[in-house]
């Protein structure tokens, strides 16, 4: 066989077997409930008949290996299972686990998406200037800024934004809540302070490591070999550099994108945003245990996607396997 | 090395000389530290000072309602009151405590764990390596802080568990790195030395590999405290942290968060402080890794 | 080969490069020092300047200052290099970069490292000339294809059309080379082209070079440290030191009657000799031994080989030929799946943990790099130290006296106890590898290419002191080397290995004397001699290729 389409299919592989053992690993904490868990959510005021009544309807008697199967049969067809707060039969409606996190996935993606969209052009751009003109002016006062933004926890950011965006000079809204049929720019509009701080967090790091790959890639014999033969300084980044750099870049791409989406959950709560880092905050106060552990199973999803995508990027340009011997 | 240090002495008396030559070359390096790394360790020195001296200079105690929710500043009391009537400096000046220490406590727990594991992999090699790598793989394909939430609503939220859940997690990243760096020392040629020469393990870790290995886990160290401190923050901040009545940062700024709409900077404060600490150790441990990846030439 | 003159003898014309009082400085720890300290040399058209010295000599940064570049953390600071009438120094970045590639080309000591690994060569060959419009794509294409068979690459015109990865090391320094001629330049750097190569792929690479530098009548300047080689290549030898010129002459007066002390001692290297003595009773015996790395891949095959008490066997081959390993199944670090390492008369158990202490203590290792084989952050003291407490038990006074004593034997002092190993020159830590294995008080020590990383004239130093040592202490060595001038040195008798074999042992002046075996023949022909007619005659009388003896030799 191919061997990029032999690596690229083992790793494929590794994946869904990694996707795998999180699902278990994710669904056996439960294990970890201790005793009084049942009266913890139902109140001190349960009786015992209503603490198994509970126990039984989420499952908490069956062997850990048949609630595992159960579970995860379900998240195949699309089912997370029953929230508990409508568990117990105390509270008259159903909620599907599902439902809850479906549109609110949606409302993330669609933070994330943005933010991502002005973040990854805006921090590649600066990255490579940054490696290009290394210890100048510029370069030294951009490493000082990225590494107080990376610093900074992202509420910490967050708040000043309002202070000043929202606040002080009321340009935009401090509360990024959005509705289903609210139109598009209007929703542009609302998400702009959270927007602004994810990429404030995203650019800072991720121009560092595009800084970071490019020297490294720079310093290499080829490069200067280039130098030596008298390319121009465009063609020297353009021919020898750039083919070698994808796979560093896209891996600084998908680790940051990776982070945007564990970043989004604090900013979410901070602008109450209807998101899923939001709903997962909530279900985790609540302990609302199968709302926490679909929220967890599609962040880990989301992370684990994305890493894959970097390493088959990493393994489809290297000339080693795409030419071997 | 101090047992050198005075057997050597006996028979060679330039040998102190020697000795006091590493320490003014330690205080050249230190005095051509740029500024951002001199403002990094000042700050540090003084978070320090605070945490340590806490109770002598914080004007009221802890947790003691002292006056009316969200008092203004100035008057009695400097920075005002928070939201139940607390002193908000004295609660400041307890937090470097709280909240510095219990990050400082799950690092050093996360470094023992994780750098023990890391060199018996690198040095063992074989299935030990096999088994404790693929591991930490699976642990860290799922986002730290979601990890982190899914077992807060399990086990529920202590100052205990929260240390032992975040020290854990945070384990798997100094293992990847104490290994990685270890793999580069036990391929050396003195290690292989030492081996022939029939040394026992614990004796070729301790003095051949743990002393070439000391500067990156140093600047890991301080890289590795922050990031538990902002996510042991940020966890604060979503209640799933440190719970009150403790005075600490992350839980201030969500408790006091509401004054930001009548543009009230207060919450800023406590926000401010972890990230002070955070840029200025930064700011240090950037120094430190140019310096050590210099000087090792 | 039908117009390859021997060297010295080439037409020679007008002034092509003149560099006058170069001055380069380099950065470290924030502070510029001198390296290369007003340097001059001035080179005709179609005349090969050697420039050689040791390691820190500055040779590479004078020749890269040629094409008026500097590496970073390095800058040009003073003199001028004016090349066929352009001061590069003076001269915009953009004149200096239309000259580098067209006018002035360089070939890199790693051609493995030094080519994308992201293009095929034949891209990277011809990139200079399309860009300088020279020829149109297919022109040049063709043209790369006639220069990689001028330099007998295998497969001209397909060689070409391969990644860097799928070219071996000696074909690829070729390839660099055919890249540097393809705009025809008027002068091309050779920066230690074969130093990376086994001896005898470097025939073949030294011979390609020569050859099309003669027919394209093109100047160089040839950079190695390696005195037989540049008297193969160079019309003009000049010898560096510290950054600055010692002298400077035609390449057989500089050979025959070189006129500073410093050259001298460098020629003087090569004298170094040991009168073969018979052997006695064996100390070590390796019987039948077979080994490889993890069940598969076979790297040593049916091996014996026996070394006599106060004895020095070398062990001989190129990198491939697993003289290592033989080092680390001896050692136990590598169990054989076949033989038996025999040891004053008793068979060893194979790996290391099931040997006892004394028995370690017998069999000493000194390394290749001295650099990583000492603890950067265990001083002398430790160092040494450490094998006397750990297998004589002697700690204290006892322990102090025991170590100004070795210090004493490898011709150091007391001073050094303190030192930490970057603290030493590279020859001082060598000596320290060499007091730590005596510690041990060994009856064998296994050197493995405890020479290769040092200077010429430190290696001298190492190896008279090993003789001195066997003399003294009756140790014995087995010698592990690729370098047949280092084996002439000091062995008393010869191992030949070639792909995990003995092709031929015995005394040294039998193994050094014909009739040889055909890969020793080649392996000893191959070997550089400092007589400038060396290659010209090796090639007239060579009637096989290297090839065919390493395809038939088993």
């Amino acid at each position: 066989m191919n061997p990029v389409l032999r690596t690229v299919l083992q790793r494929l592989g590794l994946g869904i077997a990694t996707l795998f053992v999180v699902s278990i690993i994710i669904s056996l904490t439960i294990e970890m409930l201790p005793g009084d868990f049942a009266r913890a959510i139902l109140g001190q005021s349960a009786t015992p008949e209503t603490v198994a009544a509970f126990q039984r309807e989420v499952g908490l008697d069956r062997h850990p290996a048949l609630r595992y199967l159960d579970w995860i049969g379900g998240v195949v067809r699309g089912d997370f299972g029953e929230s508990y707060a409508s568990a117990g039969s105390l509270a008259g409606h159903r909620r599907l686990v599902a439902d809850m996190i479906g549109p609110r996935l949606l409302n993330t993606l669609f933070l994330a998406s943005a933010a991502a969209l002005i973040a990854v052009p805006l921090s590649l751009f600066l990255g490579v200037l940054a490696a290009l003109y290394r210890n100048s002016i510029f370069d030294r006062v951009v490493n000082i800024v990225s590494l107080t933004s990376i610093s900074s926890p992202e509420f910490f950011l967050a708040y000043i934004l309002i202070m000043f965006l929202a606040v002080k000079f009321p340009i935009f809204v401090s509360l990024a809540s959005i509705s289903p049929n609210m139109p598009f720019l209007d929703r542009l509009y609302v998400i702009a302070l959270p927007t602004l701080t994810l990429v404030l967090v995203i650019v800072a790091q991720m121009m560092r490591m595009t800084r970071a790959a490019i020297i490294n890639l720079l310093a290499s014999p080829y490069i200067e070999m280039s130098r030596l033969k008298g390319a121009k300084p465009l063609q020297i980044i353009v021919r020898h550099a750039l083919p070698n750099a994808w796979a560093p870049i896209v891996n600084v791409i998908a680790l940051n994108l990776a982070y945007l989406v564990v970043g989004v959950v604090v900013v979410e709560v901070v602008f109450t945003y209807p998101g899923i880092g939001q709903l997962m905050v909530d279900a985790v106060s609540k302990r609302d245990l199968p709302v926490v552990q679909g929220c967890a199973l599609v962040f880990a999803a989301t992370y684990i996607l994305l890493n894959l995508l970097a390493d088959i990027v990493t393994i489809v340009s290297n000339p080693r396997l795409l030419h071997p011997r | 090395m101090s047992e050198s240090a005075q057997t050597g002495q006996a028979i060679v008396p330039p040998a102190r000389i020697g000795r006091r030559g590493r320490m003014s070359r330690v205080w050249r390096v230190l005095r051509k530290a740029p500024p951002t790394a001199w403002f990094g360790m000042i700050v540090i020195a003084l978070y320090l000072v605070t945490a340590v001296f806490a109770p002598l200079l914080a004007p009221y105690p802890e947790t003691e309602l002292v006056g009316g929710a969200f008092e203004p500043w100035g008057g009695q009391f400097v920075l005002g009151t928070d939201q139940l009537g607390r002193d908000m400096l004295s609660r400041l000046i307890y937090g470097a405590r709280n909240s510095v220490g219990i990050a400082f406590m799950t690092t050093m727990l996360s470094f023992i764990l994780g750098s023990a594991l890391g060199l018996t992999a690198a040095i063992s090699r074989g299935w030990v390596d096999q088994v404790l790598s693929r591991a930490v793989d699976v642990l860290m394909s799922i986002p730290q802080l979601i990890f982190a939430l899914v077992l807060l609503s399990i086990v529920g939220s202590s100052i205990f568990n929260l240390v032992i859940i975040i020290a854990v997690l945070d384990s798997t990243r100094v293992f990847r790195l104490s290994r990685s760096v270890a793999q580069g020392v036990v391929v050396m040629d003195y290690v292989e030395a030492a081996r022939l020469r029939g040394e026992k393990l614990p004796w070729i870790m301790r003095r051949e590999i743990l002393p070439n290995i000391m500067a990156p886990l140093v600047a890991e160290f301080g890289l590795r405290f922050c990031f538990v401190f902002l996510t042991i923050s940020a966890l604060s901040f979503l209640g799933l942290g440190i719970q009150p009545p403790t005075a600490d940062w992350g839980s201030m700024v969500r408790d006091n968060a509401a004054l930001i709409t009548y543009g009230d900077v207060t919450p800023l404060l406590p926000a401010g402080a972890i990230a002070l600490l955070t840029v200025a150790m930064n700011f240090v441990v950037d120094w430190f890794l140019h310096k050590t990846s210099g000087l090792r030439e | 080969m039908t117009n390859a003159k021997p060297s010295g003898t080439r037409t020679k014309g007008d002034l092509l490069l003149e560099i006058r009082n170069l001055q380069i400085e380099g950065e470290s720890d924030e502070v510029w020092r001198p390296i290369v300290k007003g340097v001059d040399f001035t080179l005709k058209r179609g005349e090969v300047l050697g420039l050689i010295g040791e390691s820190g000599a500055g040779k590479s940064t004078i020749g890269l200052a040629a094409m008026g570049y500097a590496r970073g953390g390095c800058r040009i600071s003073g003199g001028s290099v004016v090349f066929d009438g352009i001061d590069l120094l003076a001269a915009s970045e953009e004149t200096r970069r239309k000259l580098r590639g067209s006018r002035i080309a360089y070939v890199a000591q790693s051609a493995a490292a030094s080519f994308n690994p992201a293009h095929r060569l034949m891209e990277q060959t011809i990139e200079a000339e399309l860009r300088e419009g020279l020829r149109t794509a297919a022109d040049a294409e063709k043209d790369a294809i006639e220069l990689y068979g001028r330099l007998r690459l295998p497969n001209p015109g397909e060689i070409g059309f391969r990644y860097p990865h799928q070219v071996s090391g000696g074909q690829l320094q070729r390839a660099m080379t055919a890249m540097a001629m393809t705009c025809r330049p008027d002068l091309i750097i050779f920066d230690e082209p074969t130093t990376a190569l086994d001896v005898t792929t470097q025939v073949e690479v030294l011979a390609a070079i020569r050859d099309i530098v003669d027919q394209f009548h093109t100047a160089a300047i040839y950079i190695t440290h390696d005195l037989a080689v540049v008297a193969q290549m160079a019309d003009r030898i000049k010898v560096l030191r510290y950054g600055k010129s010692v002298e400077e002459a035609p390449t057989r007066e500089m050979l025959t009657n070189p006129r500073e002390d410093y050259t001298k001692s460098l020629w003087s290297v090569r004298r170094l000799g040991k009168q073969e003595q018979a052997g006695g009773e064996p100390v070590l015996q390796v019987k039948n031994v077979t080994a490889a790395y993890g069940n598969t891949v076979r790297v040593l095959s049916n091996v014996t080989v026996t070394v006599p008490r106060g004895r020095t066997v070398a062990v001989v081959g190129e990198s491939g030929s697993g003289k290592s390993t033989l080092a680390r199944v001896i050692t136990g670090l590598l169990p054989p799946i076949e033989g038996q390492i025999i040891f004053n008369g008793e068979a060893l158990p194979p790996a290391l943990k099931e040997r006892s202490s004394d028995t370690l203590r017998r069999i000493q290792m000194i390394y290749q790099m001295p650099d990583t084989a000492l603890n950067p952050r265990q001083t002398v003291y430790e160092v040494i130290g450490r094998p006397i407490e750990f297998y004589r038990g002697l700690t204290g006074a006892k322990k102090e006296a025991r170590i100004v004593e070795l210090l004493k034997l490898i011709e150091m002092d007391e001073s050094y106890v303190d030192r930490l190993p970057s603290e030493l020159s590279g020859g001082q830590k060598q000596r320290i590898c060499i007091a730590r294995a005596l510690a041990a008080e060994p009856e064998l020590i296994i050197c493995d290419e405890v020479t290769s990383a040092l200077d010429q004239i430190v290696q001298e130093g190492i190896l008279q002191l090993l003789m001195r040592l066997q003399r003294e202490l009756n140790v014995s060595y087995l010698f592990i080397t690729h370098d047949i001038a280092t084996v002439r040195a000091i062995s008393d008798e010869i191992v030949v290995m070639f792909q995990g074999r003995v092709v031929q042992q015995g005394p040294k002046t039998k193994v050094l004397s014909p009739p040889h075996p055909p890969y020793t023949e080649l392996l000893l022909s191959s070997v550089p001699e400092m007589d400038p007619d060396w290659l010209t005659n090796l090639l007239a009388r060579r009637k096989v290729t290297p090839e065919s003896i390493k395809a038939g030799d088993r």
